[in-house]
Parts: structure tokens; sequence; C-alpha cells
């Protein structure tokens, strides 16, 4: 096929770099551990270390050659593991915190900054396995620097597991205990999951699913500010023709995942998985997407036509990112991180959004309600209402929903918490005081939504 | 053949594009000109405009021949652009085959 660029064009990819922060925010590498299961609990912590060296020993300088060649940034380099709960079920003893700080070794070994996997699927309910990794959490995530965890605890096939839900609303407190002296970071690691993708290469949810090869590279593209500059640039076409300025935008970014993650791939020797079309923001100027909102017309995020305005550009972004790749999977939507992104922190702070705004753009975005700072006195049963109140959007939906938040110990509505790089800071959003505790301990699992009657 | 098409390249050429941006001013092409040829780097073709008020010059060069790899070589450009003024970036070509044609 003949190939001609004009210096336009050239010119484009290179403005889209620097100076509208398209990077490649993540290559991640999946490493299945299932070959690590041993009886003796020192020995499969032996085994996951050995494994994650020798499978990564290479990832991150590939990662960077790659970025070097190219010309595009790529941000981060991660591992997603075989959810521990599998790994570790075989062994005699129930405290996995070894496993937690092997995995944090391993990473730290070979230069990654996170590592996924921490992981249990507790949907219908709990193994041995399972059951030992949900007691593990709050002191792994509290003596482990790089691990991350994440639980599924509801599907469209199976309903939501009610128990486990309350089980993750005390966890997540105890979780905060832990780790009050960092302002409850410990929670910033820790995602509860409905309807959870086995191949999601963004952090804190990845893990490698069983369904999954030995080994594969997943990437995860970015790109809020390329989009941003292209809905700015069209400040009065109709809904039409913006859809098609953001999927073209979408396909541009999405044909950068492609290449990086093929090549990497390539280079590792690994089959390549999937890109994941996800609009990751930063809090760097301009990389927001809350600011692709406001640029649609919208005053403020949070406003009303907040969640339309939403709709349109998450289903723009993957209808031209799923041209641009063959395989599309993980999370794959717009994120809307509070504290990750510039404008969403701007909008809680100036008063425009709220928590059930936010709840309502989760139903038609990617994730969830991501990265969202509470009151540190928040009951555990209104966590874990939280996350039921998610998990429904998501089993009736069909869609991935997940909840990451943070009841940061001694701050009160208003407050603001750092965690620090890519994770940003917080304002401490103010959450419905009303009892709910009777409600959620009822226990049990809600049954799963019939796919009929779809009104 | 138009070096900016692909058609008839062999196998061999590793074509990178070379894009160099700043102010305008005297020597500008010369010394970027000067530099890939001690290092044997074969210009295929060289397009030069004014871009947003900046002087833009976009390069197609091949280095399959030359001694230095893509990324010394980039280190290489990086500091000739320092000494000249302007901001000069080497890049596989791909990663623009990628983004703008199917």
């Amino acid at each position: 096929m003949p190939i001609s660029l004009t210096p336009e064009e050239i010119m484009e990819t290179i403005r889209m770099i620097q100076s509208e922060n398209l990077d490649i925010r993540t290559i991640t590498m999946g490493i299945s551990l299932r070959d690590c299961a041993h009886s003796d609990m020192k020995r499969v912590a032996g085994n996951i270390y050995d494994k994650i060296t020798r499978r990564a020993e290479k990832l991150v300088q590939v990662g960077e050659d790659i970025s070097r060649e190219y010309g595009i940034p790529i941000v981060n380099k991660r591992i997603a593991v075989t959810p521990i709960s599998l790994v570790g079920e075989s062994c005699a003893g129930g405290d996995y915190l070894q496993l937690a700080q092997a995995l944090d070794r391993a990473a730290g070994q070979v230069g990654v900054n996170f590592i996924g996997g921490f992981s249990a699927l507790v949907h219908k309910g709990l193994t041995r396995g399972d059951e030992n990794l949900l007691r593990s959490i709050p002191e792994s995530l509290a003596l482990t620097q790089r691990v991350c965890s994440s639980v599924n605890i509801a599907t469209t096939k199976a309903g939501i597991n009610m128990d486990a839900v309350y089980r993750m609303g005390r966890i997540i407190k105890e979780t905060a205990e832990r780790t009050r002296d960092r302002d409850a970071v410990g929670c910033a690691k820790l995602v509860v999951f409905c309807n959870v993708p086995e191949d999601n290469p963004f952090m804190a949810g990845a893990f490698h699913g069983s369904g999954e090869p030995e080994l594969v590279i997943n990437v995860g593209v970015s790109g809020p500010g390329v989009v941003l500059n292209a809905v700015k640039g069209h400040p009065d076409v109709d809904f039409g023709s913006l859809a098609t300025i953001i999927k073209q935008a979408a396909f541009k970014i999405t044909r950068m995942g492609e290449l990086v993650g093929r090549e990497a791939a390539r280079r590792l020797n690994a089959p390549f998985g999937i890109v994941d079309l996800s609009l990751a923001p930063t809090p760097a100027v301009g990389d927001s997407v809350a600011g692709i909102l406001e640029a649609m017309g919208l005053e403020k995020v949070g406003g009303h036509g907040t969640t339309a305005a939403l709709a349109l550009l998450n289903d723009a972004v993957k209808k031209g990112g799923s041209m641009a790749s063959s395989h599309v999977g993980g999370l794959s939507g717009a994120f809307i991180p509070v504290s990750e992104d510039a404008g969403m922190i701007r909008a809680v702070e100036e008063g425009s959004l709220g928590f059930d705004k936010l709840e309502a753009m989760t139903c038609v975005c990617s994730v969830g309600l991501d990265m969202v700072a509470v009151p540190g006195d928040t009951p555990a049963e209104t966590i874990a209402a939280i996350i039921a109140d998610e998990a429904a959007i998501g089993i009736i939906n069909k869609k991935t929903t997940a909840v990451r938040i943070i009841p940061v110990p001694g701050k009160k509505a208003g407050d603001k918490v750092e965690f620090g790089g890519l994770l940003g800071y917080a304002p401490v959003m103010p959450v419905h005081a009303f009892d709910v505790a009777s409600f959620i301990k009822r226990g049990g699992r809600i049954p799963a939504p019939i796919q009929a009657l779809s009104n | 053949m138009n070096p900016w098409e692909n058609e008839g390249s062999g196998p061999e050429i590793q074509r990178v594009i070379v894009t160099v941006v700043g102010w305008d001013r005297v020597g500008i092409i010369a010394g970027v000109a000067n530099t890939l040829s001690m290092h044997n780097v074969n210009i295929l073709d060289i397009r030069q405009t004014i871009l947003q008020n900046y002087f833009t010059m976009i390069m197609i060069v091949d280095i399959s021949r030359s001694p230095v790899s893509l990324q010394e070589l980039q280190l290489i450009l990086r500091s000739k652009g320092e000494e000249i003024g302007v901001e000069i970036h080497a890049q596989h070509e791909d990663i623009f085959k990628y983004m703008h044609r199917i």
C-alpha cells in the first residue's frame, strides 16, 4: 500500500505529543502465576518472585526503548498477575501478607511502580483462598508500596453478593485506618468491582484473568488533551459533527496504542492482548476529561447536561477507537477519577459536582466512583451502600462499574487530601448521613437481573 | 520516485522522520544536513515551511547505512539542535504511518 505523509500530518502528531499530553499511559504485562502454587507459603512467595522477575526482566527497558525510538512518552510500565486468592489457595497458612510482599519485592526489582492482582472474585461466594485474601488486604496494602488489590463482588449473570459488599465496606475502613498516617493511601490501591474485565491494563484494578494466556501485553492509551483541543477547535458544530470530531481524535490516539502494544509484544516475545481505549486524565493542565465536557458547552461539570455530554464523549471514543485497533478490551471508556483530574477537582471545590451527579455520570462512562475521598467518620455500612449502588448500576446496565473510595481518617467534607504523583489530590466530598445499616445487614445476594423486559 | 511514497523502498531501508522547529536563522539546514552526513545518514527528502510562525523543516532520512543507532542519532541531533538554537526530533516513521494511514 502506498504511504504518503504530509508535513501537516507529521506536525499534527508532534503537536499532540508535545503540547496536548498524548502519551501511552501504560504497558501492562500480564503474567500467569498459576504454576506458582504450593502447600508451603514460603515456596509460593519464592516462586512468585522468581517468575515475575524472570518474565518481566526486560519490560521497563523495552518500554523506554520504544518510547525513545518513536518519540512518544510511555508513562508507566506495570504488571498484572493471576488473582492471588487462586495462587495462595493451596497454602496451609492463611495470611497472604508474605505473598503481597513477594509481589512488592518483584515489582521493585524489575522497576515497575505498581503491580496488580492481589485480587479475588467473590460475586457468588468465598472459597478458603478468597477468605484468606480478603482478610489480608488491609495489612498487605499498609505494608507494601506497589501492590494493588481488587475484589469483584457482582456480575450481571450472578447478581450482587451483599455479604461481600458489606465485607468490603469494613475492609476499606480498616485499610484507611491502617494507612491513616499517609491520608489513607491504602484505599487508593483498592478497587471493588462489578463485572470486572480480566484484561484491564489500568491500576489499581488490573489482574491477569483465568482465561488469559501465560504471558500477555496489554496497553492503555491516554489523550484527553488531544480530544479537548479537537473539541475546542469546533465550538459551533452540531452534535453529529462533534461526535465525528471526537471519533477521529480517538482513532488517532488508539493507533498509537496499537503500534506500541504490538511493538512491545514483539520485543518481549509475548502475545499482544488488547488496547484499552480509556481516556485517562492526569492532574496536568489541559489533560482533563471534565475539561472536554466543559468545552462542549457546559459552564461547569456536574450541572444538568453533564450526563448527556459524557455519554456522547464515551460513545464516540469507543467508536473511533474500536476501528483503530484489532483487539479492544479492558475498561475502554472515559475515566472520571476525582483526584486525578484537575477539572473534576475544581468542580467539586466550587460546588458544581456532588456525589449524586458523580454516581449518575458513572452510568454512562467507563468505570465508576473513582478516587473519591469522603469523611473519615463515614460508617462501613454507608460505604457498603455506595458500593451496592454502583454494583446495581453495573449489573442492570451490563457494564463494568467500580468503587475506589477513600474514607480519610480525621478529615471532614471540604478538607483536602494529597496522595502525590499520578494519584493527585482530592477534596473530601460529603456523603448522605442517613442510616443504611439495617439494609446492608440483611446479607445474602441480590439476584441476577432479568435480561428481557429491558425498560 | 517520490521519496514521500513508501513504494519501491527495499526492506533494508530504515526510514526516520527528522523534524526541526525553531526561529529562522542562517545555517539551520546546513548544520542539520552536515551532522546527518557525518554519520552516513542519507537524506531522502526535505520539506521546509513556516507553520504557526515557526521555521519547520521535515526530513525523511534513511539510517540503514549509518553506524549509529536511532537512539544515538537522537542524542547527536539533540545536542546539534541546542548548538544552533532549534528543536530537533528524530522518530521512527511508523508512528506517523500508524496514526494517519490504515
